[in-house]
């Protein structure tokens, strides 16, 4: 089971690692990574590994939206099923 | 791996453009809980909802985080409570009503729909004391949702049904008179009601269904607008490809979360709902859509033809992303819930009578619409036969939520607040129809109806 997570805003030092810090507390582990940053703005999409995790996977999605909050940062934690069932027949 | 512009279409699609899982539905038997004795019919009734729907909410909320998707209502669909409540013994249906509404509280969904009533050739045992019941029923609960089918092109329309309805729907806004006149916007009056609609207020749970089930409804009128905005010089049959590959796309959203609920309650799944649902929400418009093909405002000229292809497309688009579509599945157009429909309304632009014909080429029907509140009942049921007429004929589902606004007249606002929205207080005509609901009887099946 993988999970994304994207994370789009205002670019910042260290948000590459305070995003993979919570995905290592919870044993979430990163399989890829994919960003840039275009005039200031920052997006990046992280492709995590989900079947071991040590919480349960709304924890992570909860604790990563926190750290959105206080990055001023709009991040989302999704299960890779719903890009598949969307974009893919 | 996953497309990056894939990714990031869907997150727009969710934070900007209103995309949502409208509801989840969970439909209920109830034909194991009659019983003679009212009481104990009324205590099973609980028993079962409560079991059944236990873990409902939880489990759509656990879905949300999931998938990152908001799942706007968590409902509940029973069997109409006219079959349940034929057999007892003490006739006073309005306890069922209560008992609905203490498992709806207990089970912290916002609806319960299947105070209903199938009438549609005639009145069997319990039926009359049901429908005499509905303005008391609604006014003393809160998420109990009504519906009565009275025509269906199998049977034709039962004009005696249709004069009770005018009656019944003025008496609930009188009777809630002090509280918007909300009544009647918990009040469905059907022509070919779907047995599995997930959609309130006319949700009920049909006999031929199985004995729980999950059925999902999406929206995304607001994902729509937006592709068809990004394409201001395509052609119609261009803008109806893009309407279909967009309708897809929600629509397998609605299949996911609905195969997902059903693995974690244990339940089957039924159908996925593909309706364009608005909300008052700013650019969650089904009229929005059709301005944005080329009508200066929805309700002019063009508007039916406009409507009639934006609902074929969803189809087309919505069918083949799901496993089983059913339901109502097309667009709707309630006007107090939709403000593009509320602008157009205010500005002149759209009447009950353009209203009355989009209903012929899409789902539903006069849905929402706020009348005067001196309405006659005979008026009421005559709007309902109009309306009944273009279903049968069309073999569609037809609907029709009228709200007498007491004390208000043309032009007045009514605020509901939240989904419900407000309404504009619509012109209706002053010509009498009353000699004609007086005669009563049977309107019968119309030639559509003999295909064997």
């Amino acid at each position: 089971m993988r999970a994304v997570i994207t994370v789009i805003g205002k670019d910042n030092v260290g948000i590459l690692a305070k995003v993979s810090s919570i995905c290592s507390d919870c044993n979430a582990n990163v399989i890829e990574v994919t960003q840039s940053v275009l005039q200031d703005m920052f997006a990046m999409i992280m492709l995590v590994d989900i079947s071991n995790m040590n919480e349960d996977f709304s924890v992570l999605g909860d604790k990563l939206s926190e750290l959105g909050k206080k990055l001023g940062l709009s991040i989302h934690t999704m299960h890779e099923d719903i890009f598949n069932s969307m974009h893919r027949i | 791996m996953l497309n990056v512009y894939d990714i990031l279409e869907t997150i727009r699609m969710i934070q900007d453009e209103c995309l949502d899982i409208r509801t989840i539905t969970m439909g209920i038997s109830l034909l194991d809980c009659i019983d003679s004795d009212i009481d104990r019919a009324c205590e099973k009734v609980y028993e079962k909802i409560t079991s059944k729907a236990r873990n409902l909410v939880a489990v759509g909320e656990k879905i949300e985080k999931e998938y990152g998707i908001p799942i706007i209502h968590k409902r509940i669909s029973v069997t109409p409570i006219a079959i349940v409540s034929a057999a007892c013994k003490e006739k006073n249906p309005v306890k069922f009503a209560l008992t609905l509404q203490r498992a709806a509280d207990t089970c912290g969904v916002n609806f319960i729909g299947g105070y209903s009533a199938l009438v549609q050739k005639g009145f069997s045992a319990g039926d009359i004391e049901l429908i005499r019941s509905i303005p008391e029923a609604l006014a003393c609960t809160e998420n109990i949702c009504s519906s009565v089918n009275i025509g269906s092109t199998k049977a034709g329309i039962n004009m005696d049904a249709v004069k009770l309805m005018g009656e019944i729907v003025k008496e609930s806004a009188e009777k809630t008179a002090d509280k918007q006149c909300i009544g009647p916007a918990k009040l469905v009056v059907f022509c070919n009601a779907p047995e599995d609609n997930p959609f309130m207020a006319g949700a009920f749970h049909g006999t031929g269904e199985p004995d729980c089930v999950i059925n999902v409804g999406v929206s995304g009128p607001g994902v729509v607008r937006a592709a068809v905005q990004k394409n201001p010089d395509a052609k119609i049959n261009e803008i109806a490809e893009i309407i279909k590959k967009t309708a897809f796309k929600i629509t397998r959203m609605g299949q996911l979360v609905g195969s997902r609920a059903s693995e974690m309650l244990g339940v089957p799944f039924g159908i996925v709902d593909l309706s364009l649902a608005p909300t008052p929400a700013v650019g969650d418009s089904v009229a929005y859509i059709l301005e944005e093909m080329g009508l200066e405002k929805c309700g002019t000229h063009g508007t039916t033809a406009c409507l009639a292809m934006l609902n074929d497309a969803v189809k087309k688009g919505g069918v083949m992303a799901s496993s089983t579509v059913g339901g109502l599945s097309g667009a709707f157009i309630p006007v107090s819930e939709d403000a593009g429909m509320i602008d157009a309304v205010r500005d002149g632009a759209l009447a009950l009578e353009k209203l009355e014909a989009m209903t012929s080429v899409c789902s539903v029907g006069l849905d929402m619409i706020v009348v005067p509140g001196d309405v006659s009942a005979s008026t009421i049921s005559a709007i309902i036969a109009d309306e009944a007429a273009i279903g049968m004929v069309n073999s569609k589902t037809t609907a029709v939520r009228l709200i007498p606004a007491i004390g208000k007249k043309e032009g007045d606002m009514l605020e509901f607040g939240g989904l419900l929205g407000s309404g504009p207080v619509m012109k209706i005509s002053s010509k009498s129809s009353e000699k004609f609901i007086s005669r009563g009887g049977r309107i019968p099946a119309p030639m559509q109806s003999l295909k064997n």
